[in-house]
């Protein structure tokens, strides 16, 4: 059972939390200018990375706030998480944190 | 009886509390701190089992939790538990054990018979024969071949024991108390940090318990073990020491699971304790104790009964006073076996030869044993042994002679080295290393904060057993922040060092091809089935491992895995660490069903819900369905009635009078702010702006890929504040949805959200008679038809209690919804009761519920749709805001997909039959009997017999369906298709007049 570092409540068990898909996926701001194509990859298409994955979560059983999290799918170790509303961070330089 | 069994030496047993225990139905003695297995040994019993696929006979060969054989079930009736290792079931006064897969009877088992069939019998069997005719697979060969092999059987009965669960938190967790384990824990505690230490056996000590020789710091080792203990009990309030308690899993983040076995060693346990307590722990610094595996030697027949480890046999000596036998040869490519030998001989077991696989053995311990009589000779190999049901002979080659001697014997001692325990460290997903010099994978990098200290870590001393503990418990209490420990060191004496080892089949003169050399003991793999793996082409470990199903079993492979590993690397000419090693899986040893489900049985599988009403329901006789988690009244029946019976009086009583419905289970969100319209705009398909205080409207949600989701009838309490309701399995889902939406994509609105689910019970009244009903208690509301429109809410009081009221329906007659706060639930609910009975009106429940809408062509989310249908299949195109440029599901309404002219659309149907009512989910076909592979048009989504129309009707989605109004259309079934018609989808009141009165 994962570990999270909810950004508000700090590290709670797995439990708590409801997973809630890839981060930073934004709707587009004017829908009805997008072409079917980009529509259904805005709906359907996410990334599988074997690797760093920016994703979000949600906080059910305490602040009830979603939030951004950098998790590696291989390891399972979580990296980083960030408040909703924040841009997604350079992933570079989380690793190169993670390291050191 | 006689206890000539019994050496001079008791060990750990206690020899003055007799006990009477019964192996297949015979009575023998035994005493307290015997296991079944040293019991049985003690009473001359080796055959405890028959093997997997063979049946061949088997005896105990380990005197740990790493036994393959000796698999019993222990216990009756709905306590019967199957596939415990006989070596871990401690003994008890009228314990009952019984050994398994054997027919009629262990000595006599008709399943042999699989041992002379063995050649069909092979690695991978069934992926080359049984499969022709197909048919006869499934009906004929599959449940012979389960029948013919197989591990116990478990009880039918529901489990009577209940199991408990703990979250538990700690500096350091020790797993394993050998001596590198309880050193850890005593450096540990001694800096004061919370230290948990758990082993999977009765008493802490591990290997020591087995030591009668060494001496620590001038204390025998069994004294050393007694005073580490109390030193640890002292410190009661860090110190939590768990015996009889197995660490199963190594999760992530240092989040392990252990199963504590609290009342299995107990005759009659406390019905107030739990059978196994789960502990769920999340240490901060793990040390790993777990000890290692002594291996087995591979050669032909080594499986008889009395063919045993080593170091068990040892154990069995001098920790539980039993000689396993009277003469014995050892087999060996290790030191360790020497001093088995010198122990047993030392307890009265004449040891005619030990046979060392190694060309030279100079080291202390073989000239030990050389010093006390003991015939040794090196260079010689164990190829074979005699005897049934009990080994009587062994037989040994000088190796690279054909030349073999069998010496009678009632017990051979194998060794074939020590493989280190690496199962949890793996699982906490360190990497191994392959150690060279010694041919052992030991824990390479770790990856959480753990550290494994002793046998598990390669080290092959006892010396460095403990001296690498003391460093790593110092070393995890630091880093969990308790900086203070001092280093400690013993000392020791009157040990002798052992080193060797040998991986692999051991070489002998006999056709490989006819012999069975077995490498894993519980599921009957040999060396010529690995062999064979290789020949048919699997070159990865990981085929060969399931191909032939080594290191598959219970016992995942501890015994196994590295022989395996060794014959596969030949075979293949590639070095071991290139062949790599398997996954190692939790749980490290089998744990019971119970630990896992826990809590989560019979009434507290899932929380239940119920509303204000439901003790008034359960009174009146109400029969109840499970609608998400809550409790609804599903039918009210009177005296004589059935299901059918009742549900017709109580649709006919709503609409000639009234009923009354609690309606509570809806999902209700208060929707608040300034921005609240421009929020439901977005969230819902309707224009809610226009909307005007005290007017409702039907909302409908769809997700972002057009489909509906959810519906209800939501109120506009005021400029800036939405009553909105959703259906009651869908409350948590829409109120995420809407904070998805709020927080990460329009965080910028002002509004606020808040679940009143539970805060409002909702009184349903409706029918002609409604406003007459409810007239009498309600106050400050005029609810006459042209003050109170349908589809408007009110604030006011009702017997004195503040209500919203609203006017709206779901049964097509005039209808009225009272909201009040859920204390006040139960209290309104019985005055409008007490009014409607002037009426003679009823209560109904959701079955009644579901046919008046019904017949109103009313769709219920999850039944008309299955997240795949839009506003327009259901004709509900109105509800959409035309003018809206946005709003969720808006832009997919347009794709080429759902915009398709046979896409399934809302209709009704007559069968043709007016008696036959439609099966709900049955298929629609163009004809009556079309051929196998026809795509159906659609499916029927509610079906129900009307009382208003005196006949079944239904609702179905089907392709083009409003297209198709007054078609015969064809629904299949197994007695012969039902014809069809298709019709509009309301079928009572068109116009809606019965709702404007």
């Amino acid at each position: 059972m994962l570990l999270i570092p909810c950004p508000h409540c700090g590290n709670r068990p797995e439990l708590e939390f409801r997973y809630a898909g890839e981060a930073h996926i934004a709707r587009p701001a004017d829908p009805s200018t997008t072409s079917d194509q980009e529509w259904a990859e805005y709906l359907y298409f996410r990334s599988n990375p074997k690797g760093l994955h920016i994703e979000r979560w949600r906080h059910v059983s305490g602040c009830a706030r979603f939030f951004n999290c950098v998790r590696d799918t291989v390891s399972d170790k979580i990296l980083k998480t960030y408040p909703a509303g924040q841009p997604k961070p350079d992933l570079a330089l989380i690793v190169k944190e993670a390291h050191q | 009886m006689s206890l000539t069994l019994r050496a001079t030496r008791s060990g750990r047993v206690d020899r003055t509390k007799p006990l009477s225990f019964t192996f297949d139905g015979k009575t023998y003695r035994g005493f307290k701190g015997d296991t079944l297995a040293s019991a049985l040994l003690a009473n001359g019993v080796h055959l405890m089992g028959r093997s997997f696929k063979y049946h061949r006979p088997r005896g105990v060969i380990t005197a740990g939790s790493d036994e393959p054989n000796a698999l019993v079930s222990v216990g009756t009736g709905a306590r019967h538990t199957p596939n415990l290792r006989a070596p871990q079931v401690e003994l008890y006064d009228g314990l009952v054990a019984q050994s398994q897969n054997r027919w009629p009877s262990l000595s006599f088992d008709v399943g042999a018979i699989n041992n002379l069939l063995s050649p069909l019998f092979v690695a991978g069997f069934y992926y080359k024969t049984f499969m022709w005719p197909n048919v006869a697979w499934k009906k004929l060969y599959e449940p012979i071949i389960r029948n013919a092999a197989g591990l116990g059987t478990a009880s039918n009965e529901p489990d009577p024991d209940h199991y408990s669960t703990r979250f538990a938190h700690c500096d350091v967790l020790v797993i394993g108390s050998g001596p590198a384990g309880l050193s850890a824990a005593l450096s540990a505690a001694r800096t004061g940090a919370r230290v948990i230490l758990c082993d999977e056996q009765s008493e802490f000590g591990g290997s020591l318990l087995s030591e009668l020789h060494a001496t620590v710091d001038g204390k025998l080792a069994a004294q050393w073990v007694e005073e580490a203990v109390a030193e640890l009990k002292g410190h009661s309030g860090t110190v939590t020491l768990l015996p009889r308690t197995q660490a199963f899993g190594y999760f992530a983040q240092n989040f392990v699971g252990l199963v504590e076995r609290v009342t299995d060693h107990l005759a009659k346990p406390d019905p107030k304790l739990p059978r196994d307590r789960l502990w769920q722990v999340r240490a901060k610094e793990v040390v790993i104790a777990a000890g290692a595996h002594e291996r087995p030697l591979v050669f032909p027949d080594n499986d008889r009964p009395g063919i045993m480890l080593a170091d068990a046999a040892r154990t069995y000596a001098n920790r539980y006073g039993v000689r396993p036998g009277g003469r014995a040869v050892v087999a060996t490519a290790h030191d360790s076996a020497y001093q088995a030998a010198l122990d047993l001989k030392a307890a009265g077991v004449s040891i005619e030869l030990i046979a060392d696989l190694r060309h030279e053995a100079n080291g202390p311990l073989p000239t030990a044993a050389r010093a006390a009589g003991i015939r040794v000779e090196t260079g010689m190999a164990i190829t074979g042994s005699t005897g049934r049901l009990r080994v009587n002979a062994a037989l040994v080659s000088k190796l690279g002679t054909d030349g073999e001697d069998a010496i009678p014997c009632d017990l051979i001692l194998m060794c074939g080295g020590w493989t280190p325990s690496v199962h949890l460290f793996s699982q906490s997903r360190g990497k191994l290393k392959f150690d060279e010099a010694r041919q052992v994978f030991i824990p390479g990098e770790s990856v959480q904060a753990e550290r494994s200290a002793g046998a598990c870590k390669g080290s092959e001393t006892l010396a460095q057993a403990f001296e690498d503990g003391f460093a790593a418990g110092m070393d995890a209490a630091a880093k969990a922040g308790f900086t203070k420990g001092t280093a400690t060191k013993v000392k020791l004496a009157g040990v002798l060092d052992a080193h060797g080892g040998f991986l692999g089949a051991v070489p002998h003169p006999h056709d490989a091809g006819r012999v069975k050399a077995f490498v894993d003991y519980q599921n009957d793999v040999t060396a010529k089935d690995i062999k064979l793996a290789t020949r048919e082409g699997m070159r990865s470990i990981e085929h060969v491992k399931r191909y032939t199903t080594t290191g598959m079993a219970t016992d995942q492979g501890k015994l196994s895995n590295m022989n395996a590993l060794a014959i596969a690397s030949e075979a293949l000419g590639k070095p071991i660490p290139a062949v790599g090693l398997t996954t190692f899986r939790q749980p490290y040893t089998p744990i019971s069903f119970g630990a896992m489900a826990n809590h989560s049985r019979g009434d507290l599988f899932d929380p239940v819900r119920k509303t204000a009403t439901h003790a008034w329901a359960e009174a009146q006789g109400a029969v109840f369905e499970d609608v998400g988690l809550w409790k609804r009244a599903w039918y009210f029946p009177k005296a004589g009635e059935d299901m059918h019976a009742a549900v017709l009086r109580e649709c006919k009583t709503v609409r000639d009078s009234a009923g009354v419905f609690d309606a509570s289970t809806l999902g209700k969100i208060e929707v608040v702010g300034p921005d609240a319209a421009e929020f439901m705009n977005i969230l819902y398909t309707n224009p809610w702006s226009k909307l005007e205080v005290g007017r409702c409207r039907y909302g409908l949600m769809l997700n972002e890929a057009g489909f509906v989701i959810d519906d209800g009838v939501v109120g506009r309490i005021a400029e800036d504040r939405f009553h909105v309701t959703t259906t009651t399995g869908g409350a948590p889902r829409v109120l995420n949805h809407m904070e998805d939406y709020l927080q990460t994509e329009f965080p910028n609105l002002k509004v606020a959200l808040t679940s009143t689910t539970e805060q409002y019970s909702v009184v349903a009244v409706q029918g002609p008679n409604a406003r007459k009903i409810i007239a009498p208690l309600i106050e400050g509301i005029d609810i006459s038809n042209e003050a109170m429109p349908h589809m408007s809410v009110r604030l006011g009081k009702i017997c004195g209690v503040p209500t919203r009221l609203f006017r709206m329906s779901f049964t097509g007659e005039l209808g009225f919804e009272v909201n009040v706060p859920a204390d006040y639930g139960q209290a309104i609910w019985e005055a409008i009761w007490a009014e409607a009975q002037k009426y003679d009106a009823c209560a109904y429940g959701t079955e009644t519920m579901h046919v008046l809408r019904a017949e109103k062509g009313y769709i219920i989310v999850g039944q008309e749709t299955d997240g795949t249908v839009t506003p327009n299949d259901l004709g509900l195109d109105w509800a959409i805001g035309k003018a809206k440029p946005d709003f969720v599901g808006k832009r997919s309404l347009t794709r080429p997909d759902l915009v398709k002219a046979d896409r399934k659309q809302l209709v009704g149907l007559l069968t043709v039959d007016p008696q036959k009512v439609l099966e709900e989910g049955a298929q629609i076909t163009l004809v009556g009997n079309p051929p196998a592979g026809t795509s159906a048009l659609g499916h029927v989504t509610s079906s129900y017999q009307s009382a208003v129309l005196g006949r079944s009707f239904a609702l179905a989605i089907v392709s083009a369906g409003r297209a198709r109004m007054g078609e015969t259309l064809y629904v299949p079934m197994p007695d012969g298709p039902i014809a069809v018609t298709v019709t509009d989808p309301v079928f009572y009141d068109k116009e809606g007049a019965k709702l404007h009165v």
